[in-house]
Order: C-alpha cells, then structure tokens, then sequence
C-alpha cells in the first residue's frame, strides 16, 4: 500500500469555470446563443429579471416535469378508485342507504382529490428535484462582481469547467470576443 | 422583429367581405327559418317540435352572446393587457344583443307549447310556484333582461368603438369602472335566464347550480369562438401580425379551463342528486338515461370532457392555431348537444333522434347571429386600433 503523495494532500481550489459578465439583456441574449452554438452544454445565465427568450437563446429544452405531474395524477387516480372499491365493495363489503357498493359518482370526489394531490405532489417535488435543490452553495457567490450586480444591474454567463469543450484559456478568450466586459475565473472549495 | 412589419402591413378592417358576409349569412338564416315555418306548417304537431327546436337554437346563440359579453367585462374588470386583439371579436358577438329582442320574439310567442305551467299540464308540486311561473312574470322577466344585456352590451361596445375614432383613454378608465356592476347584473339576469328559459321545461325540478352549468356552457362556447373566428380571420387574411400564437395559447388555456369547469359543475349537479335519491329530484335525470337519451349524455361525458381534457393538456396542442380551432370547433358542437340534452327530453321522451326541424331552425338562428356580429364591426377595425394597452397585448408572450 502505498502512502498518500503530497500533490493529493495540497491540491488547490479546483478552476470551476469562467464567468463573464455582460452590460446588456441584448448582448446577453447574443452571447447565450452565440456560447450554445459553440457546443457547450454546462452552462449558465444569470439576470436581475426573466427575460422572454433566453430559454431559447440556451438552448434549454421543453421542460419534462410535465410528464412527472401526468404520472403522479393518474398514479392518485388508480390509487383513489383502487383505495374506494378495495375498501366499500371488496374487502368489508357494508350496505349504506341502499347504494351500489361500489358507485362511480360517489367515487369521484376522493378520485379527483387524490388525483390533484398526487399532481401537485410531483410537480412539486419534480421542480425540487430537477433545480437540483435545495443548494446552499455556488461557486459564482464567491465573485465580487456577480455579489455587487447580480440582482441589480449585471447579466452574467457561467461557462463550467465540467464541459467537455471547456479550456481555460480558449474559452476565456472566447467570451471576451462576445463582448463581455470582464471575465472571471471561479475556483470550487 | 418581423412581426412589426406584419402589424403596419396587415389588413384589420373586413371592408367589402364585410358586407358581403352579414348580407348573405342574414340571407341564409331567414331562408333556413322560411323553411323551419314551413315544415313545422306541414307536419303534424309540426309546431310543437318547432318551438322546442328554437329554444335550443336560442339558448344556443345566447349563450354565445353572453359568453361573449362575459368576456368584454372580465377584460375591464380584470384590467387585462393580454386580450385586447381579440377583445373586438367578442364585441361583435355580443353587439349582437339588441337584435336578440327579435330573437326572443318566438320563444314568448310559444311560452304555451313549451312549458308545462303555461299550459296547465304541470303537477300540484307547482302551486306554490305559480307567481313565479306565470306568463305576464315570464314576460315581463325576458323584456328585463333582453334590456340589461342590450345596455350594458351597447355601453361596452360602443365606447370601445368612440376610443377607436377619439383615442381618448378615459373610455378605458370608464369602461374599468362599470365593469364590476355590470358583471353583477350579468351573473344575476343569467341564472334566472337560465331557470326561466331551460329549467321551468321541468317546473318540479330544481337545482340551484342550475345557472352556472348555462354560464359554464357558455363560457366553454366563447373560449371556443373567440379562437375559430381568429383563425377564420386569419385564414382570410385579416390580423395576420396582430393575433399571434401567445394569444391562442391563453386562449386554449381558458378553453382547457372552462372544459374541466363544465365537467365540474355539471357533475355537482349530478352527485348531490344520485345520492340524495330523492324521485322527485331524479326523474329529470331519469329521463335524460332512458331510451337513449343515455347515449346523448355519454356522448356529452367523453365529447364534451373526456376527449377535449386529454388532447389540450399538453402544450403544443394549444400553440397550433389550426389544432386548437379543430378542437374548440368541436367543442363549439358538444355544446349544441349539450343544450340538445337538457332540452329536448321534454318534448321527445322516447326519441333522441334529432328531427330535420332542429337543423334548419339552429342553421336559421346561427345564420342571424354571425350576421348580426358582422354587421356590428363591418367598416370598423377588428382590433381596437387606439386601446391604451394596444402594444401590450401585440408584444404579450407566455412566459
């Protein structure tokens, strides 16, 4: 067994990525499709305000939490109808009033809650869980200039070093040819 | 942005399609009435289906109407940006209520051969309704509210066609602050319009929820209208810039809306009923199960619900002007057979089979009220051009 080498016990902060940051929603918008159709993929933009067309602008696809909502309504839908005949008409069969013991109409109430219960539950829990939350901590906090303008007056793009095309050098000078007015670089500790 | 170009460039007046187009649907409606008169002339007990055909047609229109001026006041009322491009829409069909004075004409003349109480047929359940349920309230009733809509409709569309010409945009402040009472007497005229009109076909039989499953109706109906006459429009080459794919897709969201809203409350109405399981409250429900009426309202569960629910939940769907226009089409027909439904079960009990009356009757009344509505905007912008809120709704987006 070997002993731990010295390079492991000082590593450094990590390069995490480039930050650079933009004046404008237009140039932003600009630099985000510019940084898409360059083949990046773990990247970022970051703006005081939603701006209509950015989504497209990254090229961020339809959202599928749709699909997670779809399953957890028609998982309540089978489990309030499953829930309703187990109990009434299957396994303690109980004759109220003269009703069917199992009747749709007086079925749908608990079916229609549990549905939208379960809905709400995914969708819920799927906007969690795809915004990848809850996170205490991002690198690009660290930056002065994002901490000084971020929710005011400053449009920044997060390019990561986990992208395959990432290279520090070649993609800092890649932002700067997009008009960025600074380019940080945020170290991972 | 071309869109821009396309709204300098696009054609928002009908101008001679206009004219030609009141011309001939008002022609085509009085020849399918000439000929609803003389079929029910020629057939025995001819008149009978006649009359009860042109309550259908009637609260069909109607409901159009209304849904139409419901949506004019929500905009006000809700100080709306998104909806003014197709704000002018829904003023042309609800323009058309003046007219509806004329229309009700028929409906008082055959008060006797629709409803039970007017004809002394209905049972001893009715005595202590008798005030209520007499011809001179009956009518007296009608002329109310054939005149509240007519004001309130020729108030919200007649300043937003002065604010067309002025620009002046104290109309919108105005038509803001008259929106909340006039959406109050709209909600109160409807539901005793709806009790009047459709429930007293049954005077024994009660449901308090009745005057919402009508406006539920027509609210479906106008989120369906106001998209087929956009691409009707749009196909015609009119508001190609102006109406964009955002304003169909809230418009499909209102249509999606609305749908689960009818199944709502139409299922309230169904459920408190089945489990009371009174006879007295079942009957009316009795009746609309047997010989094959049933069929109608499976029709009405999967047509009218069942299938729409399913194709607009997703979004693609409602970002397709031509997909949606199919879809709200058909819906457009689901709530013929809807009023079809709660109608007609009294004068054929034992046959759900439509009769040829019912068709030419309810092309007659559609025929006059598309021309009614496009007598109202022809000559005029189908958007209101000077709208304070104008460039809003052109650049509005879904976010």
């Amino acid at each position: 067994m070997s002993e731990p080498t010295a390079v492991a016990v000082v590593a450094g902060p990590r390069c995490w990525g480039l930050l650079a940051e933009f004046e404008s929603v237009d140039t932003l918008l600009a630099a985000a499709e510019r940084v898409r159709d360059a083949g990046f993929v773990k990247f970022d933009a970051f703006a005081p305000f939603p701006i209509h067309g950015l989504d497209e602008a990254m090229g961020i696809r339809t959202s599928r939490l749709p699909l997670v909502v779809l399953g957890g309504g028609v998982t309540g839908a089978c489990a309030g109808l499953l829930l309703q005949w187990w109990t009434n008409a299957f396994d303690y069969r109980y004759l109220v009033s003269g009703k069917p013991y199992f009747g749709l109409p007086v079925a749908i109430p608990v079916t229609f809650e549990l549905t939208v219960l379960l809905a709400a539950i995914g969708a819920f829990v799927g906007l969690v869980v795809a915004n990848r939350l809850p996170e205490l901590y991002h690198p690009v906090l660290h930056n002065a200039a994002f901490q000084a303008r971020a929710t005011t007056d400053g449009f920044f793009v997060a390019v990561e070093a986990g992208d395959p095309r990432f290279d520090v050098a070649r993609t800092r000078s890649f932002l700067e040819g997009l008009g960025a007015v600074r380019v940080d670089e945020l170290e991972d500790d | 942005m071309n869109q821009v170009g396309e709204i300098l460039s696009e054609q928002r007046h009908l101008g001679t399609l206009g004219d030609r187009l009141w011309r001939r649907a008002a022609l085509v409606g009085v020849a399918a009435l000439v000929a609803s008169v003389a079929l029910a002339a020629a057939t025995p007990g001819g008149w009978h289906r006649f009359f009860f055909a042109y309550l259908v047609a009637f609260a069909y229109v109607l409901s159009l109407a209304l849904g139409s001026l419901y949506f004019v006041i929500l905009h006000h009322l809700t100080n709306a940006g998104w909806s003014v491009v197709v704000r002018r829409i829904a003023e042309a069909f609800a323009g058309a209520f003046p007219f509806f004075a004329v229309l009700a004409l028929p409906l008082l003349a055959g008060v006797r051969e629709l409803y039970p109480w007017a004809n002394g047929t209905a049972g001893h359940l009715t005595h202590g309704k008798a005030v209520y349920l007499s011809v001179p309230f009956f009518v007296a009733r009608w002329v109310v509210y054939l005149a509240v809509w007519a004001v309130v409709a020729r108030f919200f569309v007649g300043k937003s066609i002065e604010q067309d010409a002025s620009g002046e945009p104290l109309l919108s402040v105005r038509m803001k602050r008259a929106s909340p009472p006039a959406m109050l007497a709209l909600a109160a005229t409807l539901t005793f319009a709806a009790f009047d009109m459709l429930m007293s076909l049954d005077p024994g039989w009660t449901s308090t929820i009745f005057g919402v499953y009508y406006f539920a109706g027509g609210a479906v109906a106008v989120y369906a209208l106001l998209p087929v006459s956009a691409f009707l429009l749009q196909r015609a080459g009119l508001l190609r810039g102006s109406v964009t794919v955002e304003h169909y897709h809230d418009l499909g969201k209102l249509l999606f809306g609305f749908v689960i809203f009818w199944a709502y409350i139409a299922f309230s109405q169904l459920m408190l009923q089945w489990y009371a399981n009174i006879p007295e409250e079942t009957h009316w429900f009795v009746a609309r199960e047997s010989h094959g009426w049933g069929w109608v309202g499976l029709i009405l569960i999967f047509g009218n619900f069942l299938l729409p629910f399913l194709v607009l939940l997703s979004r693609s769907p409602k970002r397709r002007p031509a997909v949606l226009a199919a879809v709200a089409g058909w819906l457009l027909v689901m709530h013929l057979v809807d009023l079809y439904w709660l109608v007609m079960p009294a004068a054929s009990p034992s046959d759900a089979v439509p009769h040829l009356v019912d068709v030419t009757v309810f092309i007659g009344l559609v025929g006059l009220f598309v021309a009614s509505a496009a007598f109202v905007v022809r000559g005029r912008s189908l958007v209101p051009e000077r709208d304070p809120r104008l460039a809003e709704s052109l650049s509005f987006e879904n976010a």
